[in-house]
């Protein structure tokens, strides 16, 4: 089997799962409880908690734990809005966000919120001038994410951040779940940077976990109301064992980080020095320092993706279309959409992604049978005559 | 480049005579206590000095156990060499290049014990001069106030080189100030005052009051493992836990509400100076500020001091909270202090006590009470704890957590 669909999931990391299912069995009770069972787990969950913030190089008030990528993105961007609705009821985001940035505005729209949706590039990157237009006084909140989940754009958020710092009020979002440990981190987690998401499946650790960074000292409105759980700012009895998973698969995930990141653009770099120039083909995640190195994207003409990826499925290769959350809808990708990509190109579109477990073999194999499928759908549509 | 011993210069220099023996005979005590894990160290106390010989044990680790011992003015790491130019020039170079920045001024100080070795003073300090000048760059001579002395001393059996002078932790070595007992609660203040005490040389026991179920066992084991930390500067300090839930309950039930704390706090002194007593010891300590708290007012001091003549030291009695704080924060107490577990201080604390309570009415509401019988209880109850440096109660699972995450 050869799994290139690392940015819809990942495997659980077998020490991963070893601390879930010790902390589950042996470390069960309540951090909120007061006896000693409780104890024991909220010292756990504090460690936890000062061990990913240390990783991160933030403070450990500023870690919070919420159920995943989507929670922390939509908390993120409705807690702002919400928060600051007296100051401003102006946001601005992109055009080439995930489904739970893209929909938590579309909701804070239909709720009277006005939102500019910055345009992209022929990479799909926003451009800061365009930021630059649409910030007005009344605008409380940007959120641009750190690396595209469809194709690997980095975002310059550097840029955004310097043209940010003379916006002191306004909030700024970076949804990072594409982002950690792929060696880009200090270009997409600037100081500037107000919030920030993470997702555990991302990278080995269990699933229905994930992290909000909140700065030091920004307001922030809950949306899930309970037992004041998370300074009271997000309620719900802490799922302890996968959040020690999480903390743990953080420290793994950037050990060595800059090594396993040449590795994926090891292997990216020899599929898109294959595709390249080939008839047909349209490569939208060029090997470039913008762009992630374990993201590749391109489209063969003719073919949808759908039929793409069913087809490397019988050769037990797992790939996607674009994004994993929209492949099972009709619709077109967003991002290549955003970029004005063809219709007809952009739904032929495939998503490889890659990490640290996959080998160069692996691309050598997958060339091999791509060739046999490619040289198929290339005489029936009669590509490069 | 590894230091092999390391010389040591006391403090208080004026002390003389027995007192000056009994000063180094302590010191030296002390010294190998903190250092009973590396049986292969020597200590070597003499008049003047005191050197410490490594034997391999890892100077990093020894440094940060002298710096906590009480008696020490400064010391310096040494390395010995034999009696070969080449081995002092070489050894020197890398002495130099480890500790020099960019900037430094230093000179070369030779002293010499051995005068049958071929050089002397002068011309080795010119000798090893000359080979630092031509192996390093920016070097900067400067004789009156250099900031490195490199210190050649050549003696008959060899040659030692050093080139630090580290700080000690000043005062008294531990034991030569006497015994006395100290009133330790888990807040910032006592703590400090321990520190203190210690550090004039006092040899304490830590006295805690504790109430279960009024008070957790969490409390109980935060004043021991800040006792821990103080045991830094001691070796071992002996931590008596006094049961006083019943004397509380007795006095919430049959004292007026004012003088609830009043008397309680003649309760506990009682009970301190009765241990001390047992234990002989000279005085009591206690981490009281002036008017910090009701209890803490002079009124309130005279009031409860009234149950006895031994002296009763409070270090921290002229001191501002925010230097309380800052000491706190520099021995290692402050963050652990801080940590809300209720002390028995707080939970029968009244709304409103009398901050200018009256002895007469304090010692009357007292009599009520059967005094003898609640102090000999609690006396009976007592539990003795010989703790050591950084000795840990409050189940601090961080190793677990390390392995798990």
């Amino acid at each position: 089997m050869i799994y290139f669909d690392n940015s819809a999931t990942t495997k659980i990391d077998p020490s991963v799962l070893a601390t879930y299912d010790q902390v589950a069995q042996t470390i069960w009770g309540n951090p909120s409880s007061l006896h000693k069972l409780g104890d024991r787990a909220f010292q756990l969950l504090e460690s936890s908690r000062k061990q990913i913030a240390a990783l991160l190089k933030v403070k450990q008030d500023e870690i919070f734990f919420t159920s995943g990528g989507t929670e922390a993105n939509n908390w993120a961007i409705k807690g702002t809005a919400f928060q600051k609705r007296e100051f401003g009821k102006h946001l601005i985001t992109s055009s080439v966000e995930h489904a739970s940035v893209a929909n938590a505005f579309n909701a804070l729209e239909y709720l009277g919120f006005r939102v500019t949706h910055l345009p992209v590039d022929k990479e799909g990157r926003v451009n800061v001038n365009d930021l630059r237009n649409a910030l007005d006084s009344d605008t409380t909140l940007v959120s641009i994410m750190g690396v595209n989940n469809e194709i690997g754009t980095i975002q310059p958020i550097d840029e955004i951040s310097d043209l940010l710092t003379n916006y002191p009020t306004v909030s700024f979002h970076v949804d990072n779940v594409q982002a950690l440990g792929k060696n880009i981190w200090q270009r997409v987690f600037t100081p500037r940077v107000d919030f920030s998401s993470l997702s555990a499946h991302k990278f080995h650790a269990p699933r229905g976990t994930g992290i909000l960074y909140k700065k030091e000292g920004k307001m922030l409105a809950p949306l899930h109301d309970g037992g004041g759980q998370e300074k009271g700012l997000r309620s719900g009895t802490e799922n302890l064992p996968a959040i020690a998973g999480m903390a743990k698969a953080i420290r793994l995930l950037l050990e060595n980080e800059a090594a396993k990141a040449q590795k994926e653009a090891a292997i990216k770099g020899k599929i898109v020095a294959y595709l390249q120039d080939k008839p047909g083909i349209t490569i939208f995640s060029p090997v470039s320092a913008d762009f992630a190195p374990h993201i590749l994207c391109f489209a063969l003409e003719g073919i949808r993706g759908e039929t793409l990826v069913h087809t490397l499925e019988e050769h037990d290769i797992y790939t996607s279309t674009t994004s994993a959350c929209a492949s099972t809808k009709v619709d077109e990708a967003s991002t290549l959409v955003a970029m004005h990509i063809d219709n007809k190109v952009a739904t032929s579109a495939i998503r490889l992604s890659f990490d640290e477990t996959n080998t160069l073999a692996e691309a050598d194999e997958f060339i091999k049978v791509f060739d046999q499928i490619y040289r198929h759908f290339a005489t029936i549509n009669h590509l490069g005559e | 480049m590894k230091y092999t011993e390391i010389m040591v210069r006391y403090g208080e220099l004026s002390t003389k005579g027995k007192n000056r023996k009994d000063f180094i005979g302590r010191l030296a005590g002390n010294v190998t206590k903190v250092l009973r894990d590396f049986p292969q160290v020597e200590i070597h106390p003499r008049h003047d000095r005191m050197h410490i010989v490594l034997n391999d044990a890892p100077f990093k680790e020894v440094d940060q156990r002298l710096k906590k011992v009480f008696g020490i003015q400064t010391y310096s790491p040494t390395i010995k060499v034999e009696k070969t130019l080449e081995a002092i020039e070489k050894t020197s170079l890398s002495l130099m290049n480890a500790t020099f920045k960019k900037g430094m001024t230093f000179k070369v100080n030779t002293r010499r014990s051995d005068h049958q070795f071929l050089y002397d003073t002068n011309e080795l300090n010119k000798i090893v001069g000359d080979y630092l000048f031509a192996n390093m760059s920016d070097l900067k001579v400067e004789m009156k106030h250099p900031d490195l002395v490199l210190r050649i001393e050549v003696r008959k059996d060899a040659v030692y080189i050093s080139n630090q002078l580290l700080h000690g932790a000043g005062g008294m070595p531990v034991g030569t100030g006497g015994r006395a007992v100290m009133m330790l609660s888990g807040g910032i203040d006592s703590p400090v005052a321990s520190y203190l005490a210690l550090k004039r040389g006092v040899d304490i026991d830590m006295v805690h009051f504790y109430s279960p179920p009024y008070t957790t066992e969490k409390a109980l084991n935060k004043a021991k493992e800040l006792t821990g930390i103080l045991a830094n500067y001691a070796g071992k300090i002996n931590f008596i836990a006094v049961p006083f839930a019943e004397i509380q309950e007795t006095i919430k039930e049959k004292i007026p509400e004012g003088y609830l704390m009043t008397v309680q706090r003649r309760f506990m002194l009682q009970l301190a100076d009765k241990i001390r007593a047992k234990r002989k010891g000279l005085a009591i300590f206690n981490g009281e500020s002036v008017g910090q708290v009701a209890s803490q007012t002079l009124e309130s001091m005279a009031a409860i001091n009234d149950v006895t003549t031994t002296p009763v030291v409070r270090p921290v009695a002229t001191m501002d909270k925010t230097e309380i704080i800052r000491l706190a924060e520099k021995i290692g107490t402050f963050d652990l202090s801080i940590q809300p577990f209720e002390d028995c201080c707080t939970i029968f604390a009244p709304p409103r006590p009398k901050t200018k309570p009256r002895i007469d009415k304090a010692r009357e509401f007292e009599n009520r009470l059967d005094v003898e019988g609640l102090i000999e209880r609690a006396l009976a109850g007592i539990q003795v704890t010989a703790i050591y440096p950084n000795d840990k109660f409050l189940a601090d699972k961080a190793a677990e957590d390390a392995a798990l995450l």
